[in-house]
């Protein structure tokens, strides 16, 4: 038995008359201390999936298990990354990260608490920072507390939600690495969902696309097997990379292309040219515009 | 050949109480009929800048620039732009966002023939079936495909995009990328872009320009694409140069964008951790 399985799994939205399939057969299993990272397009529906592991949102059909047990509401043991950091503006980092901590463990004394966060602050290398306020960190330093608080409550399953999405380029690879590191040291699970098929091949073993929504589903996995510890600028020389990534990337537009019905269309495009306009209003006899052509007609192939 | 496009010691500075601030210095570059040259560099390191002198929306300090024959002097539509954040009027829809150019450019026309070019280039960028739609209605990826049916539609000489595509999600962008070559191929159009991917630059450019690192930015090192059109991107990916260009661009970023065009090879730096490529 897998450690996280999901069976045929279905979501829909609906308000008023108007009804949105999101999510139609989604099957999934994935073992105890594997990374996974799920890929698709904005809007395909990557975080209803994510919502309905960590039992925010709730399925129509089908079942999501964790370790056997089936997913009826939020809970420590999967903790979550959110793009958009989630953290309460009017709490420093420590009481930040302390909200969670007191109330996962809160058997534990006051002592062993304090210690627990202070040793998560330090590995997101945050300590001198630990005082402040949201609004006094950077957009990269505000996901480290997130990062933080999510591992602080030591969760079975760790669910990454386009975590570095909002970051510039090179905060973002320098979490992406970070947040690596961290995780080589004790192996947890990880479902990472992102849009960036680049990320997902840095540090997932297994990568597995999400098609194009209406009725989005998952596409067959790809097992990422280059060797860890992984560095970007050492697999720009790889060859499995190299593979590995046109496998990924053609994968995802051919999905997309493939929902999509492709129509044949006649279309006119007047051959005229363009007036110039740059010497103010045109005063004088009404005229025609230049025409190179009779009118051109042309089948296009829209999608 | 002569360049349709010659910019020539093309300057930027402002005045500031301490003397000038040099933006861009002694900007070359000459760009043939058709061929399509992208600029990467860093933020901030004058590349748009030098995009919006040659659009007229930024003033010139020093230099000047022809096109296709003619010094140009402030905006115009024979240059259509792609802004970054489509910059669609909100109460319009996407047809009327189109017309609005397609109005003054073509004022001789019949209204007909007017509609027609609009919604012939809405269809060809795959949006057939939102034309009238509000931008409020269309999703982020949308709204700039409105933004490359406007551009193309006033069959400008030249095309200028300003990271086009830096606020889509990777795989928008690679179908938007896709669109665009598509457009420029058949327009046969001479285009200018400006990004930070480095993925970007090589799937779309005959050639990219480097620019090194402001203040006083100039041309570092020109790259040539020699990949044939029209290009399928899964055999650029597995081409053998791919990579190797990648790699070159890569390292100029990271290594080689702080130094000037006359300054002896770099000695390594410690390598920052730079993604300029993600």
């Amino acid at each position: 038995m897998a450690f996280l399985e999901i069976n045929n799994a279905s979501k829909t939205y609906a308000t008023g008359r108007a009804r949105t399939e999101v999510l139609a057969d989604i099957n999934l299993e994935i073992n105890e201390g594997e990374f996974v990272a799920i890929v698709g397009y904005s809007g395909a529906g990557k975080s209803t999936l994510i919502n309905l592991i960590s039992g925010l949102v709730k399925t129509d059909t089908g079942s999501v298990l964790l370790e056997g047990k089936p997913v009826t509401g939020p809970g420590p043991d999967r903790g979550i990354i959110f793009q958009n950091y989630s953290l309460l503006p009017w709490l420093s980092v420590f009481e930040n990260i302390a909200l969670a901590v007191d109330q996962v463990f809160s058997s534990w004394p006051e002592a062993k608490r304090h210690e627990h966060i202070e040793k998560y602050i330090a590995m997101v290398k945050l300590t001198p920072a630990r005082d402040k306020k949201p609004h006094e960190l950077s957009g990269g330093m505000r996901q480290r507390v997130s990062v933080a608080r999510t591992l602080a409550m030591n969760p079975r399953i760790l669910l990454m939600d386009e975590p570095f999405g909002a970051l510039d380029a090179l905060t973002r690879g320098t979490l992406q690495q970070e947040t690596l590191q961290i995780w080589e040291a004790d192996k947890k699970t990880v479902v990472l969902i992102t849009n960036d098929p680049d990320e997902a091949i840095l540090m997932a073993d297994r990568v597995i696309p999400l098609t194009a929504g209406p009725r989005a589903t998952l596409g067959p996995s790809i097992p990422i097997t280059l060797p860890r510890p992984r560095n970007r600028a050492e697999l720009n020389e790889n060859y499995d990379f190299k593979q590995i990534r046109a496998e990924v990337i053609d994968y995802l537009l051919k999905a997309t292309n493939r929902n999509r019905h492709k129509t044949t269309q006649s279309l006119i495009l007047p051959d005229i040219e363009p007036e110039d306009i740059s010497r103010g209003n045109y005063i004088g006899p009404k005229r025609r515009p230049i025409r190179r052509s009779e009118i051109k007609q042309e089948t296009v192939e829209t999608t | 050949m002569s360049a349709y496009l010659e910019i020539s010691r093309l300057s930027k500075s402002y005045p500031t109480p301490r003397g000038p601030a040099v933006i861009v210095k002694d900007f070359d570059l000459k760009v043939k009929k058709g061929e399509f040259v992208s600029i990467i560099g860093h933020s901030g390191c004058g590349k748009s800048t030098v995009l919006m002198m040659v659009a007229g929306l930024s003033s010139t300090t020093e230099g000047g620039i022809i096109l296709a024959g003619k010094e140009l002097d402030g905006p115009g539509p024979d240059r259509g732009i792609v802004f970054q954040s489509p910059s669609l009027l909100p109460w319009l829809t996407a047809l009327e966002n189109v017309m609005i150019g397609i109005d003054q450019v073509f004022f001789t026309a019949s209204k007909e023939d007017r509609l027609l070019i609009a919604e012939y280039y809405l269809t060809v960028v795959g949006l057939g079936d939102s034309m009238n739609k509000k931008p409020s209605e269309l999703s982020q990826g949308m709204r700039q495909r409105v933004g490359i049916a406007r551009a193309f539609a006033l069959k400008p000489k030249m095309l200028l995009l300003d990271e086009p595509f830096g606020m889509l999600d990777s795989l928008t962008r690679y179908e938007l990328q896709q669109v665009l070559v598509d457009l420029w191929r058949k327009n046969q159009i001479t285009a200018l872009m400006v990004t930070h991917d480095v993925d970007e630059a090589i799937f779309l450019s005959d050639r990219i320009v480097c620019m090194t690192n402001g203040p006083a930015a100039e041309v570092g090192e020109i790259i040539e694409v020699k990949f044939p059109h029209p290009r399928n991107r899964k055999a650029i990916m597995e081409h053998p140069d791919y990579y190797k260009l990648r790699e070159q661009l890569i390292s100029f970023l990271e290594h080689r964008s702080h130094l000037r065009p006359s300054s002896p090879p770099p000695a390594t730096t410690p390598t920052a951790l730079l993604q300029a490529a993600s």
